[in-house]
């Protein structure tokens, strides 16, 4: 007797396989959604902590690619008794000879306060500071004008003022108008502009810019430089930097102070991605917690359909048979989390990061890794109940009942 | 005996797919001294070398109180399970020779099964739940609908193949089952208590089916302990204790029932 041929097992199509794997879901559609929704949990979690530090960082660097990581800022430091060191005026003319340096500006700190007007009481200071400024300070600090105009050759020698965005927002002014004056130290200063906050020169913002020449005429200024910017050649920070103390004050080196502002961005950035861990870990956690909710269902299920595991089984299905459909059954309920999670996750991200006005970033390992570890986890956690339900014998699965 | 069938039928003796009729003389089931042991602790023996063949076309009917052995003895016709020693052959075919792959084939090709509890899906149109017996046959789904609806129309159905099961009387739910059993024109169906779940004008109207396909040329085994059902079944094969105790076939003159009247306590029998 021959039995090829005759008897050959035929494998499932594709789509009889993904109707065979819908069954358990459509016949018990909220437990089904209830163990997604583990699933989903888990991945909303992690794609939602993947996409919003790559949004923020995303942000982060195109900030910090725009504003330049070349700028160098030269300050005076402390003397060794602890007093407060000065910076020689000759300092800016020195450090512009160094080859490699493109631009040098500098402010000059001006002792006495500025209020809206003279009526406000002395005691209101606000914290604002008044500053000496350079004419070519903005592009080289890497801000710009928002309202007005800046300084000029002929302002700098008049009490003319240029408010930081934080200053003018302190002292409630929002448009520059012809005629608009401010009170410092018994001077009526009159407005010309106000500045766009300067991310890379935070205590510009919180400044009042008059020329250097008003400054001494006006406000009885000594001249020295209080900080000093620098721009260098992309390729020669490193070797500027070094160069910097001695060049800005020969005799003290060590009463400077020189800092990279665009260090201190990169720093917060990388601090972000420390946070993260502990959320991924938390979205992992969820996600393990996912997977035995459906392994735990898939269980369920196959015990609760021993009848039709036996049917199958009396219709002709093989082991094989029963195991690939329970198998595909499970993998199908974590897609459907990892999907809805993917979906969630983007969404959270999106509307996040439009709120803080960051280019909204999801990363493919972020999206493609959670629909993965989805189906991985639909595969681990629908293994055992497969080969369990394949095990079954028939005889007893239809007629213990 | 008819081979006329006004469509083609899904079933019948005339069908090409049923290997049974390579050999005319061929049954389409044989037994032959099997006993079946369950290694439980004691052990025991459901059935003691048990033989008889099934020729094509036949009607015959198992009865036997429970614990008689005819369950198990649907087990091994059936090829869910195998036996401890003995012969099983389903058109020819020795089932201790085939695989667990060859012999899910075997069902899937060969053996068409009625149960008592329908086994229905709810989930699933009545058109599909019969187009499923195909299922595991390779059949592609519009053919296996197209089979199904002259399925239904064998069972009396064709009206309503869009109905859920949900929605049918008991009676039509186990016709939907047997059309389940037909749809792949199978050598031999097997109905355990096919009316154990109705009441009686729909079981009579069950056992009217059958007998309408046997007359079509459908090979019917039906186990049942009602010895009524039994004595309407061209072929009456009795058991108990795990034996034969009687085969109309083996003497058709002799009384029925003869050694079933001599014990007096059978836990199913009418009283």
């Amino acid at each position: 007797m021959t039995t090829s041929g005759t008897l050959a097992v035929r494998k499932l199509r594709p789509s009889d396989l993904a109707r065979l794997s819908t069954v358990g879901l459509r016949t018990r559609k909220l437990r089904a959604a209830l163990s997604a929704l583990g699933i989903a949990i888990g991945v909303a979690a992690i794609v939602a902590v993947l996409g919003l530090s790559s949004s923020a960082s995303a942000n982060l660097n195109n900030e910090i690619s725009a504003l330049g990581t070349n700028l160098l800022v030269v300050q005076n430091g402390q003397t060794i008794t602890g007093g407060s060191a000065e910076l020689p005026k000759t300092a800016r003319a020195m450090i512009a000879r160094i080859v490699a340096v493109t631009h040098v500006e500098q402010t000059g700190s001006v002792s006495g306060d500025v209020y809206r007007n003279s009526l406000i009481p002395s005691i209101d200071t606000n914290d604002l500071s008044i500053d000496a400024a350079s004419l070519g300070l903005l592009r080289t600090v890497g801000t710009s004008i928002a309202q007005g105009r800046y300084l000029n050759a002929a302002t700098a020698n008049e009490p003319v003022a240029v408010l930081g965005a934080a200053a003018a927002q302190r002292l409630g002014i929002d448009r520059v108008y012809s005629g608009e004056r401010i009170w410092a130290d018994n001077t009526w200063l009159y407005v010309a502009g106000i500045l766009n906050p300067a991310v890379l020169a935070p205590d510009i913002d919180s400044s009042v810019l008059v020329g250097f020449p008003a400054a001494e005429h006006y406000l009885s200024f000594d001249g020295h430089p209080f900080t000093i910017y620098v721009r260098a050649q992309n390729s020669h920070v490193n070797q500027v930097d070094n160069l910097l103390a001695a060049t800005a004050n020969p005799e003290n080196p060590s009463e400077v102070n020189v800092s990279q502002p665009s260090a201190a961005l990169v720093a917060q950035a990388d601090a972000q991605s420390t946070f993260d861990d502990l959320f991924l870990g938390l979205g992992a956690v969820a996600l393990l917690v996912g997977a035995i909710g459906v392994a735990n269902i898939m269980i369920i299920s196959v015990l609760e359909r021993r009848s039709e595991i036996g049917l199958r089984r009396a219709l002709g299905a093989t082991r094989g048979h029963i195991r690939v459909q329970f198998l595909a059954e499970a993998i199908l309920l974590a897609l459907i989390g990892g999907a809805a999670g993917v979906g969630a996750g983007a969404l959270s991200t999106a509307l996040y990061a439009s709120t803080k006005h960051e280019p909204v970033v999801i990363p493919v390992i972020a999206w493609g890794g959670g629909v993965g570890a989805a189906i991985v986890i639909g595969a681990v956690a629908g293994l055992w109940p497969a080969l369990r339900a394949a095990r079954m014998s028939p005889t007893q699965a239809l007629w213990s009942m | 005996m008819s081979a006329e069938t006004t469509r083609p039928a899904p079933c019948g003796v005339a069908d090409e797919h049923l290997p049974a009729q390579n050999a005319a003389d061929r049954p389409v089931l044989e037994v032959g001294h099997v006993t079946k042991v369950y290694p439980s602790q004691p052990p025991v023996t459901a059935l003691r070398d048990v033989s008889f063949t099934v020729a094509t076309g036949e009607l015959v009917a198992i009865v036997g109180p429970s614990g008689s052995g005819k369950t198990t003895l649907l087990h091994l016709m059936g090829t869910l399970d195998r036996p401890s020693s003995g012969r099983v052959r389903i058109t020819g075919l020795d089932v201790a020779r085939l695989s667990d792959r060859e012999l899910a084939a075997m069902r899937a090709t060969q053996i068409g099964f009625v149960f008592q509890q329908f086994f229905l899906a709810e989930h699933q149109t009545v058109l599909d739940n019969v187009a499923d017996g195909l299922l595991y046959a390779g059949v592609p789904q519009t053919e296996r609908r197209a089979r199904a609806l002259d399925a239904l129309g064998l069972v009396g159905l064709a009206a309503r193949p869009h109905a859920r099961p949900t929605q049918l009387s008991g009676g039509q739910r186990q016709r939907v089952a047997i059309a389940r059993a037909l749809v792949g024109s199978p050598a031999i169906v097997l109905a355990d208590e096919p009316t154990g779940n109705l009441d009686q004008a729909a079981g009579q109207a069950i056992l009217g089916l059958l007998k309408e396909l046997h007359h079509r040329g459908v090979t019917i085994v039906v186990i049942s302990h009602d010895r009524d059902i039994a004595a309407r079944m061209d072929r009456r094969i009795e058991m108990l204790d795990g034996r034969i105790v009687y085969d109309s076939a083996d003497d058709a003159s002799r009384s029925p029932l003869p050694v079933l009247e001599d014990r007096p306590s059978h836990e199913d029998s009418r009283p």
